[in-house]
């Protein structure tokens, strides 16, 4: 894709000031709707992921005693698996986003909870909180247009490193919870900068390493000595539990910005944004994933990731309830709602970051995919 | 190993507690044990609803079995407990109503609904057996000395009743046509009508068997009490040892009644909710750690802006005596709304981390910066 601004047809030329402000007050509206009715099922439904995932957990490590056994060692591994993606994908990123604050539960708050990664929450909430979902999609403003590893926008320069970036993007996925680290530590730029030694860094750095060690010490140390001869095979389960949870989030995560339709915008063009214009970038740079309730919930409902950037401290079981209006008004806007299934979706930002590996003027011997789907182009409301 | 004065049970416990820790990481074993047994010793103090027993047509008494941490309370205390209204926790103050060692272990609070009482509505009309609550350890100075006086005056109006039937509750029972333990007790306590005398059947047959003497007031017909009338009611009320507990305003009038007397220190009185007496323009709040700021009014309290917003604020008893709720303020200004007295801080002025401030009664006297 190209930013937004650069596009020979840009997609929302057909809608004026006050067009994209009358879609702002229309989101405000399904915003109201769902705080003015959050109560005892929505905290009900939290507390029961919440219980079902330690009991999971719980469960598989139990079963995982006796992993010599391969059923035991299967079962369990995939009891793991499970619990840790739900752990950081239903529970642990929308807990951290204050999703669930309102119900003033010292245990279930943004402000007290960490997760099984290895970022430690406060690191993680001020990269992903603050920088991601504040200056979503912008080229040069937010990191996670390729994470500083990547290319992933014909408008981001290319560098020889990128030829190999398919490499880099299957390494990241294997060791996602560190490529996260890295990333929320700005590990890159830092060293790029010769920041390594100031305090600031090294205080940071100190926090990731105290959190990886922890982590690493209770899969790959004390629950395996834990099983005594069933010590290896545990071992390899957690490190199996750990791979799998690092490849779906990872794949889940780049369904959420890089599949083909998303757009991208210009540094500039978010210079006075108002908020109505705030919620149009959120609407066009994010993509969907359609499937059943199971992978909405292994997700962690980012299968909805046009609702979540909307309103991203929203309860994420409603998201889901929002949907149909959200992509109402899409329609009604003569905007593209981006969806599909999961498997197109990894597989179109796949190819994205197979083709922008080259140079853009490569782009022209090779047929480039349709930049963005037909965008639906009912006239605009107003 | 001669530098350690740890006895070997006890590192034995703490090497224990840290390899569940290093199990458990990045949570607490507490987190996992909390799943399966919320009532566990050790755990943060619960308790579960065991039943609802109706008492007028809008009050109830509820039957709490606390956790195995709980301790004992002392007769006239109160308890802080926590519940989840529309799936937000809401913690209020409640009088303990029931005997100290009551056989079932369980704790009672007697709960009426006022109006708009988000929680008492919710406990009298929609809560249910089973439910788990979140609870502090009793507390409360409406209690009687070890050395009990000779002659004693309850006096109490509505609600105020429960923390005097948890004092009542805990007098020997042995020895029936007997005043109760040996103590003369009168009782004057005010309630609109007869059928909303809360315990009005228990309070009448103490009344009955001459244990107590129970003046009652039915200010539906009868109206207000009136302190100047006490005389008349109770003529030996000087002599009296006097514990108050209702509305503000009458124990307003008989604080001013007694200290005219010159026997302020035989009364002693229990407030449910703080008088707002001063309020003002407010001012915009910054809790400056999680980066939120809030526009307030002059008249609601910081501690209830924070929690409208979603903000993890410490709290107590929201009446201004407990102190839960202090969290420091680093520049600004507020104003108590009990009695306007205003508080400030500067940066560099105030010692570190800011002036000390009760949110409960505190509200904003321009723009804040809090450190929460």
């Amino acid at each position: 894709m190209t930013t937004l601004q650069k596009k020979p047809h840009n997609p929302v030329a057909h809608l004026n000031d006050e067009d994209i402000e009358n879609l702002g007050r229309e989101l405000d509206v399904i915003r109201e709707q769902i705080t003015s009715s959050r109560g005892e099922r929505d905290a009900a439904y939290i507390r029961k992921i919440i219980d079902v995932q330690r009991k999971l957990e719980l469960g598989s490590r139990a079963v995982l005693l006796f992993s010599l056994f391969p059923p035991a060692w299967l079962a369990g591994t995939a009891g793991l698996s499970v619990s840790k993606i739900l752990e950081n994908m239903e529970i642990g990123h929308n807990v951290m986003h204050g999703q669930w604050d309102w119900m003033r539960d010292p245990k279930i708050h943004s402000t007290t909870w960490e997760w099984d990664n290895a970022s430690p929450s406060e690191l993680w909430k001020h990269s992903h909180n603050e920088l991601h979902h504040t200056y979503t999609n912008v080229v040069g403003r937010d990191n996670d247009l390729g994470y500083g590893i990547m290319r992933v926008d014909e408008d981001q320069r290319w560098h020889p490193f990128y030829v190999a970036q398919p490499l880099w993007n299957f390494l990241n996925a294997c060791l996602f919870e560190y490529g996260i680290a890295a990333y929320d530590l700005e590990l890159g730029k830092n060293i790029k900068l010769g920041r390594t030694k100031e305090p600031e860094f090294r205080a940071k750095a100190k926090g990731v390493l105290k959190k990886i060690r922890k982590q690493m010490t209770r899969d790959y140390v004390v629950h395996p000595v834990l099983s005594g001869p069933s010590a290896l095979p545990t071992l390899g389960a957690n490190a199996t539990a750990n791979l799998v949870r690092n490849l779906w989030t990872h794949s889940v995560i780049m369904c959420g910005h890089f599949p083909e339709g998303v757009e991208t915008f210009e540094k500039t063009s978010i210079d006075g944004e108002t908020r109505g214009e705030w919620y149009l970038r959120q609407m066009l740079g994010s993509a969907n994933i359609t499937g059943s309730p199971f992978l909405h919930l292994m997700t962690g409902n980012l299968s909805f990731q046009v609702e979540h950037h909307l309103f991203p401290d929203l309860p994420s079981n409603r998201y889901q309830e929002i949907a149909p209006k959200v992509q109402e008004l899409f329609e009604r806007y003569g905007l593209s709602y981006t969806t599909g299934p999961l498997y197109k979706q990894v597989g179109s930002a796949w190819k994205k970051v197979f083709r922008l590996a080259l140079p853009n003027d490569f782009l022209a011997k090779v047929p480039a995919p349709a930049d963005a789907p037909v965008a639906d182009q009912a006239p605009a409301a107003a | 190993m001669s530098t350690s004065v740890q006895t070997p049970g006890t590192t034995l416990r703490d090497r224990f507690v840290k390899l569940a820790e290093m199990v458990t990481t990045p949570l607490l074993p507490a987190d996992y044990l909390d799943v399966i047994s919320p009532l566990r010793s050790g755990a943060d103090l619960r308790g579960r609803v065991v039943a609802i027993h109706p008492e007028t047509r809008d009050a109830v008494t509820v039957v709490i079995r606390p956790g195995r941490g709980w301790r004992r309370h002392v007769p006239g205390q109160y308890i802080r407990i926590g519940v989840d209204v529309d799936g937000v926790r809401q913690w209020r103050a409640y009088s303990l109503t029931s005997p100290v060692d009551r056989p079932d272990g369980c704790i009672t609070i007697t709960v009426k609904a006022i109006p708009d009482g988000t929680v008492s509505n919710y406990l009298v009309r929609r809560a249910c057996p089973g439910m788990i609550v979140q609870l502090d350890q009793a507390t409360g100075e409406f209690t009687l000395p070890a050395v009990r006086p000779a002659k004693v005056l309850f006096i109490t109006a509505g609600s105020g009743i429960t923390p005097v039937m948890g004092i009542l509750r805990n007098f020997s029972m042995v020895g029936g046509g007997e005043p109760i333990d040996g103590i003369d007790v009168v009782l004057v306590h005010s309630a609109p009508t007869s059928d909303d005398v809360v315990f009005a059947g228990e309070l009448r047959m103490l009344a009955a068997q001459g244990r107590i003497r129970l003046v009652e007031q039915h200010t539906d017909t009868d109206g207000l009490l009136d302190p100047d009338q006490l005389c008349d009611l109770v003529p030996d009320v000087a002599e009296r040892e006097t514990w108050a507990c209702g509305p503000a305003g009458l124990l307003d009038t008989l604080e001013e009644r007694w200290s005219a007397d010159g026997i302020a220190e035989r009364l002693h009185v229990e407030r449910f909710r703080p008088t707002v007496l001063v309020t003002g323009e407010g001012g915009t709040v910054t809790f400056s750690r999680t980066g939120t700021a809030l526009e307030c009014d002059g008249a609601t309290p910081i501690l209830d802006a924070g929690e409208e917003a979603g903000m993890l604020m410490p709290s107590g008893c929201r009446m201004g005596i407990c102190f839960g709720c202090v969290v420091p303020l680093r520049e600004g200004a507020v104003r108590d709304l009990r009695n306007g007295a205003i508080t400030t801080a500067a940066p560099h002025e105030s010692g570190d981390g800011g002036v000390p401030i009760q949110t409960c009664v505190s509200a904003a006297a321009g723009t804040c910066d809090i450190d929460l």
